[in-house]
């Protein structure tokens, strides 16, 4: 089941620990915030973490400075 | 034997401070959201947290070894309530005091995903009153506090997280800082 790494921008400070660990997933906008490089449903704040990356997000969501990171199942469609 | 303990829980305490200051300036370098040389971001924060914890460990120790010499004498109640300690018992307080704020400091540290973000900012800013106070332990309690080695170390220290802490009031302490001051060029 593919998850999505769901950003919550009422607390991402930009800081940067997700891009570093996703560098195929993220990419840092000019003010350091995460941005998906690649849209999942036209979405650029929820990107689908494929199998590979799966470890790596979980160590985003764990370090995140700024706890604004979440793994969710892709059914339950987060809040844009 | 004893002589031995109260060396070792005298070089301990030593080490623990010195582990401390070095944690609150992995803690301030966390918090500008650079990376250090090529240690990426995500380094830095188990870097912090794991000097953290040696520094909490190296306490420990410097703690149960005065607490087994014969001439300290430490007892529970000295390790958890300041100020009643027999033999300078504001010096000794202060340890105290420290040690209470670094157990508050580390758990909420380890426990940040269940206490959320809120509750962990309000305890971790502890660390900047927690820091000076271990620093007056050490010299004012401290057979060694006022020897020359150590008045030098202290020195250094206090130099190096006063740095720290006056980088991290600068405007530009963020990484980002210019990007959101509207500098982008
Ligand atoms: C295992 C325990 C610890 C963990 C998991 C931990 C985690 C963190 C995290 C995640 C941050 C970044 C907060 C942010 O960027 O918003 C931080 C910052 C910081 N930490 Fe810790 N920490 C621990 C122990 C300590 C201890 C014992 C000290 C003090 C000696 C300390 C001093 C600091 C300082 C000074 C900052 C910067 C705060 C600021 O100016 O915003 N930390 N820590
Ligand atoms: S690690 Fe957290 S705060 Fe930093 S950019 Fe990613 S989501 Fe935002």
């Amino acid at each position: 089941m593919t998850e999505i790494l769901h950003i919550d921008w009422t607390r991402c400070d930009g800081r940067g620990l997700c891009t570093e660990l996703l560098p195929t997933v993220l990419v840092r906008d000019d003010w350091g915030y995460p941005l998906a490089l690649q849209a999942t449903n036209g979405n650029r704040s929820n990107p689908a973490i494929s199998p590979g990356n799966i470890e790596a997000a979980r160590e985003a969501v764990h370090l995140c400075p700024k706890l604004a990171l979440s793994l969710v199942p892709e059914q339950a469609k987060p809040r844009q | 034997m004893d002589n031995a303990l109260w060396a070792f829980g005298r070089m301990s305490g030593v080490v623990s401070l010195v582990l401390f200051s070095v944690a609150v300036i992995l803690g301030i370098l966390n918090r500008s959201g650079r990376p250090l040389f090529a240690i990426p971001r995500f380094s830095m924060t188990l870097l912090h947290r794991n000097v953290s914890l040696l520094a909490t460990v190296f306490l420990v120790f410097h703690i149960v070894a005065l607490m087994l010499d014969s001439y300290a004498k430490l007892n529970v109640i000295d390790v958890f309530v300041p100020f009643l300690g027999g033999f300078k018992p504001f010096w000794q307080g202060l340890g105290t005091v420290a040690f209470d704020l670094v157990l508050a400091v580390v758990a909420t540290g380890l426990l940040r995903h269940r206490l959320g973000q809120r509750s962990f900012r309000a305890i971790h800013w502890l660390s900047y009153a927690m820091w000076p106070i271990a620093l007056g332990h050490a010299i004012g309690n401290g057979t060694d506090g006022t020897s020359k080695w150590f008045v030098v170390l202290a020195a250094g220290s206090l130099a190096a997280v006063g740095a720290a802490v006056a980088w991290r009031l600068s405007a530009n302490f963020l990484e980002t800082a210019k990007a959101r001051q509207g500098g982008l060029s």
